[in-house]
C-alpha cells in the first residue's frame, strides 16, 4: 500500500508548547469545568451541564479511545482492523462480570447468581466467571481478555504475512464468529440481553452524580493519557519504524527489522486500549450486550479514524466526536436520515478528504499563511 | 398447483366422507330394526355417559360386534346430538324429534335429560371407530382415507374389523397399509406372541412414524415399555434394521440441503469472484445487489398481480431478467460514480463501499419499509417431489440448485467465450498493454463491474424464493461471501464453486452434530485457521489491486 500520511520529519520532542497546553486545557475541562458546570452551577443557569450531555461525552471519550486505538494500527501500521469491536466488547464484557457480580442478590430473583443464571437454572458459576469476584483481578482481566486474544491472533496473522484487506476480512469474520458465540445462552454471557441493571461499583452505587462524576473524570483522563502516551510513542524509534513498515515493509525487513514483532506489539497494544475504553463504556452506559461487537460497528470504528484524520492522533478523537456528535443530533432530530449522512460521510471522506477533517484544517491554514 | 390441489384433494375427500357417512348413517338406521345383533339400550347408554374408560370399552365391544347401530350412535356424538337420562340415550334428529340410541324407535326424552360430553380423547376414539367401520366401504378413496385415519389411532380392540377388512381387500397398495396398521394394532397386544410377530413385521417398514412407535417399544418396562424379552430383541432388531434403511434417506437428506445451502453462498459469491476475484475491488455493497435483486423480484410479483393475475404463475420468469438488469444497473452508477476514483487502494474501497451499502439499506427501508415484504413461490415451485418415506426434496431448492448452475455455466462462458470476456480478462492481466491494443478499459471495468453486480442481482432473486426479503437480507450474506471467494482462491471461477459447495455441506453437516449457530461458528474459525495456513496459494492475487 503507497504512503497514506507524509514521513515525519528529524526527530522532534513528542508534543510541541502548543500540544502541550491543549493537553493542559483538556484535563481542566475534564478535572474541574465539566464537573462544576454539572454538579455546582444550578439546572436553571445557562452554564449548567445536563446528566445526559455528561453522559454522552463520557459514551464519546470511551469511543474516541477506540478511534486512538484504531489510528495506532491503521494509521501507523497500515493495518486496518474490521475488528477492534470485539476487542472493546470483551473489555467490556470483563468488567460486566465484575458488575454482575456486584449485583449481589439483589437481581429479580434474589439469588447470589446473576439473573440470567437462574433462569437457565445455573447452580455454579462456570469457569471464566472464577475472578469476577475480585476488582483488581477482574481489572487485570479487562487487559488480559482483549491483549491474548488479539496476541494469539496477530502471532498467526501476521507470520502468515496476511495483510492488507484479506487481514481486513479475516478480522471482520472473527468479530462475527465470536458475535455468535457470544449470542449463545450457554457461553455464560447472558446471551442476547448480555449484562445490564448494574447496581454498584466497588460497594458503592453507580447511578448516584458523584459516581458517575467519578467515572467521568477517569474516562477523561484515560483518553489524554492515551492520547499523550501515543504521541510519546510514535515519537520513539519503535514508531518510526512502525511507519516505516507502513510504507515499505520489504524495504524496512531487508534493512534488518522484524516487521512481525513491531506489527504485533503495536496490535496487542491497540486491543489492549480498546479493551479498557469498553470497560470505562460499560459502567458509564450500563449495557453490554453482543451487538457491540458486530461487523458493523467494528466498521464504525475506522470510519471515526478515517473522519478525522489517520495517523494524526488528534485526528481520530477529533473524528469520534464528530460521528458520535452528529449520531445522536441525528437520530433525535432525523432518525431516518442517520443512516444516509453515515454512508455519504464514508463515500465522501474515502473520496475527498483522504486525510481528515485534520487534513482539511492544515490544508486551510496553510492556503491562508500563503 | 401441488400443493393446493393435494389441499383441496383433501378437502373434497373429507367432505365427500362426511357426507357418505351421513347417508350410511340414514341407510343403517332404516335398517337397524332389522339388524340380529341388536345392542340393548343399556349398552348405548353405557356409550354415551359415564368415565371415559367405561365409555370407550363399551364402544369398542359394539363396534368389534359389528352391531350396525354404533356408527349412527358415533357420528350422533361427534355431531353433539345425543342427550341421556337415567337409563337411556337418545338420539335428537335434524327436525328435532328423537329417538332411542339403541332402537332407533322414536322416543321422547324426559325434560331431565342432559346432553353427552364429547372430550377430545372420546372424539378421537370416536373417530377411529368411524374410520374402522369405514374399512368396510366399497370406494376405495374412502378405504384409503379409513387407512390413513388409522395409521395413528389403531388398536387391539379395533383388529377383528382390521382382520375382516384385511381378508377383503383387493388393492395391493392399501393392503400394505392395512398390514401396517394391523401390525401397529399387534404390538401393543396383551399376547406377547402376537407382539413378536408384529415386531417382526414392522421391522420391514421404512415410515418414521412406526420408527417412534417402535423406539416407545422399547422404553424400560417400567415406564410402559415392552416387558417380555424376546419381544423386546425383535423390536430391537426391527429398529436397526428400519434405522439402516432409513439412515440412507437421512444421509441424502443432509447432502441435499449441504447441496442446496452451497448452491445459495455460490450464487451468493459468483458475482464477487468478478467483482473481487477478477478486479480486486472489495465490495461491501454486494449483499446490498443481492437484496436489489430480491426487491426487484418483489416488485415484478407485484405488477403481475396487479395487471396479469392470469399469468401469475410465470412472474418469476419475468423476474430473472428484471432483477439482473435492476442491479446491474446500481453497480454501473456505483462504479462510476465512486468505486472507479478509488481503484488501487482497496482498504479505501472498502469503506466507499460500506457507506454506499448503508445508503441502499436506508434507501429501501424508506421505500418499502423496514418490515420484510411477502414474495410468493409460484404454484410450480411449491411442494416437493418425495424421494423416500423420509426425504422430500422441496421444490424451490432444486430450482435454486439447477439456477446456480445455469448461472454459473452461463458466467464461465461469458468468461471464457465471448469478446467482453476476453476484453475482462484482458484488462485485469495487463491494462496498459490491453488500452494499447484499443480496448477501452474504462468501459471494460464498468461492464465487468455491472455484470458482477448483475449476477449478484441473480442471486436476489434466487433467494426470494427460499428465504425473507428485507432491507437486512444482503447483511447476512456479506460475509458468508467473502469467505467463499477468499477460500476458494482470489481470480478463479473454479475455487468459488468448490469453496461454496464444500462450506455448504460441511456447514449441514456439522449443524447436524452440534446446531446451527456452533456449527457457523466452527465454519468461520476453520476458514481463518485455513487462511493462516495457506495464504500463499489462496492469495495468489492476480488482478490488479496485486501488491506492488
Amino acid at each position: 500500500m503507497s504512503a497514506v500520511m507524509p514521513a515525519a520529519a528529524a526527530p522532534r520532542p513528542a508534543m510541541k508548547l502548543g500540544a502541550w497546553t491543549g493537553v493542559l486545557v483538556a484535563v481542566i475541562a475534564i478535572c474541574v469545568v465539566v464537573p462544576l458546570a454539572n454538579l455546582a452551577i444550578p439546572e436553571t443557569s445557562a452554564f449548567h451541564l445536563s446528566d445526559y450531555a455528561v453522559a454522552l461525552i463520557a459514551k464519546i471519550m470511551c469511543y474516541a479511545i477506540c478511534a486512538l486505538a484504531m489510528d495506532l494500527i491503521w494509521g501507523y501500521a497500515g493495518i486496518l482492523s474490521l475488528g477492534h469491536g470485539l476487542f472493546f466488547a470483551l473489555g467490556g464484557y470483563a468488567m460486566g462480570m465484575y458488575l454482575m457480580r456486584q449485583i449481589g442478590s439483589d437481581g429479580q430473583y434474589r439469588s447470589d447468581m446473576p439473573d440470567f443464571m437462574v433462569f437457565l437454572n445455573w447452580k455454579e458459576f462456570p469457569w471464566h466467571w472464577a475472578l469476577s469476584d475480585s476488582f483488581v483481578l477482574q481489572m487485570a482481566l479487562v487487559v488480559l481478555a482483549p491483549g491474548i486474544v488479539a496476541f494469539v491472533f496477530g502471532w498467526f496473522a501476521f507470520r502468515s504475512r496476511i495483510k492488507g484487506v484479506y487481514f481486513s476480512i479475516i478480522t471482520q469474520a472473527l468479530t462475527f464468529a465470536a458475535m455468535l458465540l457470544f449470542f449463545r445462552n450457554e457461553t455464560g454471557f447472558g446471551g442476547n440481553n448480555g449484562f445490564t441493571d448494574f447496581k454498584r461499583i466497588l460497594g458503592i452505587p453507580i447511578a448516584t452524580p458523584g459516581m458517575r462524576m467519578t467515572l467521568f473524570v477517569i474516562t477523561g483522563l484515560t483518553l489524554v493519557g492515551a492520547f499523550v502516551g501515543a504521541r510519546w510513542l510514535m515519537g520513539t524509534k519503535f514508531g518510526r519504524v512502525l511507519q516505516a513498515i507502513r510504507d515499505a515493509e520489504g524495504r524496512t525487513m531487508f534493512i534488518g527489522y522484524d516487521p512481525v514483532a513491531y506489527k504485533l506489539a503495536i496490535w496487542t497494544l491497540s486491543a489492549v486500549l480498546c479493551g479498557i475504553a469498553g470497560a470505562l463504556y460499560v459502567p458509564q452506559v450500563g449495557i453490554i450486550n453482543p451487538s457491540e461487537m458486530s461487523p458493523a460497528a467494528g466498521i464504525e470504528i475506522a470510519i471515526w479514524a478515517a473522519v478525522g484524520g489517520r495517523g494524526t492522533l488528534i485526528g481520530p478523537i477529533v473524528g469520534a466526536f464528530f460521528v458520535n456528535g452528529a449520531k445522536s443530533w441525528f437520530t433525535q432530530a432525523f432518525p431516518e436520515f442517520w443512516l444516509y449522512f453515515l454512508g455519504a460521510l464514508f463515500i465522501a471522506v474515502t473520496l475527498y478528504l483522504p486525510q481528515g477533517l485534520i487534513g482539511l484544517w492544515r490544508k486551510l491554514r496553510k492556503g491562508r499563511a500563503a | 398447483m401441488i400443493r393446493k390441489g393435494r389441499a383441496s384433494g383433501r378437502e373434497a375427500g373429507r367432505s365427500a366422507v362426511a357426507m357418505l357417512r351421513a347417508l350410511l348413517g340414514v341407510l343403517l338406521m332404516a335398517a337397524a330394526p332389522l339388524a340380529v345383533r341388536a345392542m340393548t339400550a343399556e349398552q348405548a347408554h353405557a356409550i354415551a355417559v359415564g368415565d371415559s374408560e367405561a365409555r370407550i370399552a363399551a364402544l369398542k365391544q359394539a363396534a368389534a360386534a359389528g352391531d350396525a347401530r354404533v356408527p349412527v350412535i358415533a357420528q350422533a356424538l361427534l355431531d353433539g346430538a345425543v342427550k341421556v337420562d337415567a337409563t337411556r340415550a337418545y338420539l335428537v334428529q335434524p327436525d328435532g324429534s328423537a329417538v332411542e340410541a339403541a332402537s332407533g324407535q322414536p322416543a321422547t326424552p324426559p325434560d331431565e335429560a342432559e346432553d353427552a360430553i364429547v372430550n377430545n380423547r372420546m372424539r378421537g376414539e370416536l373417530d377411529a371407530v368411524l374410520a374402522a367401520l369405514q374399512l368396510r366401504s366399497a370406494d376405495p378413496e374412502q378405504r384409503r382415507a379409513a387407512v390413513k385415519q388409522l395409521r395413528d389411532g389403531a388398536d387391539e380392540a379395533m383388529l377383528p374389523m382390521i382382520e375382516q377388512a384385511l381378508a377383503a381387500e383387493t388393492d395391493t397398495a392399501l393392503k400394505a397399509e392395512l398390514t401396517v396398521v394391523r401390525a401397529r394394532a399387534l404390538i401393543a397386544s396383551s399376547d406377547a406372541a402376537k407382539r413378536l410377530a408384529a415386531a417382526r413385521a414392522l421391522g420391514e417398514e421404512t415410515d418414521p412414524a412406526i420408527r417412534g412407535l417402535l423406539t416407545e417399544r422399547l422404553r424400560p418396562a417400567a415406564e410402559g415399555g415392552e416387558s417380555d424379552a424376546a419381544v423386546r430383541a425383535a423390536t430391537q432388531r426391527a429398529l436397526d434394521g428400519m434405522n439402516d434403511r432409513l439412515a440412507w434417506g437421512e444421509r441424502a437428506g443432509v447432502l441435499f440441503s449441504g447441496l442446496s445451502l452451497g448452491s445459495i453462498l455460490m450464487l451468493a459469491a459468483l458475482g464477487l469472484a468478478i467483482t473481487y476475484g477478477l478486479m480486486g475491488v472489495i465490495n461491501m455493497a454486494h449483499g446490498e445487489l443481492i437484496m436489489i435483486g430480491a426487491y426487484a423480484t418483489y416488485l415484478v410479483q407485484n405488477l403481475f398481480r396487479a395487471h396479469l393475475p392470469g399469468a401469475f404463475d410465470w412472474y418469476l420468469v419475468a423476474a430473472i431478467p428484471v432483477s439482473f438488469f435492476a442491479a446491474a444497473a446500481v453497480g454501473a452508477v456505483l462504479e462510476r460514480g465512486v468505486i472507479r476514483f478509488l481503484y488501487g487502494r482497496p482498504l479505501e474501497t472498502l469503506l466507499a463501499t460500506w457507506g454506499i451499502s448503508l445508503i441502499l439499506i436506508q434507501l429501501m427501508r424508506s421505500l418499502f419499509g423496514a418490515q420484510n415484504v411477502p414474495v410468493e413461490n409460484p404454484v410450480w415451485l411449491s411442494g416437493g417431489v418425495a424421494v423416500a418415506s423420509n426425504l422430500t426434496l422441496p421444490y424451490n431448492r432444486i430450482a435454486i440448485i439447477v439456477f446456480a448452475g445455469l448461472v454459473l455455466g452461463g458466467m464461465a462462458l461469458l468468461i471464457a467465450k465471448t469478446r467482453l470476456g476476453l476484453f475482462v480478462r484482458g484488462v485485469t492481466q495487463n491494462r496498459p498493454m490491453a488500452a494499447c491494443l484499443g480496448v477501452h478499459t474504462a468501459r471494460i471495468d464498468t461492464m465487468a463491474f455491472a455484470l458482477g453486480a448483475g449476477v449478484a442481482g441473480l442471486a436476489g432473486c434466487a433467494l426470494s424464493q427460499v428465504g425473507n426479503v428485507g432491507p437486512d437480507l444482503g447483511q447476512g450474506y456479506i460475509v458468508d461471501s467473502f469467505m467463499v471467494v477468499v477460500l476458494g482462491g482470489v481470480g478463479q471461477l473454479a475455487g468459488t464453486v468448490y469453496a461454496a459447495l464444500g462450506l455448504g455441506v460441511v456447514n449441514k453437516l456439522l449443524e447436524g452434530w452440534a446446531g446451527a449457530v456452533l456449527a457457523k461458528i466452527m465454519v468461520l474459525v476453520f476458514i481463518v485457521i485455513f487462511i493462516q495456513k495457506r495464504p500463499s496459494g489462496l492469495f495468489a492475487l492476480k488482478g490488479r489491486s496485486a501488491e506492488a
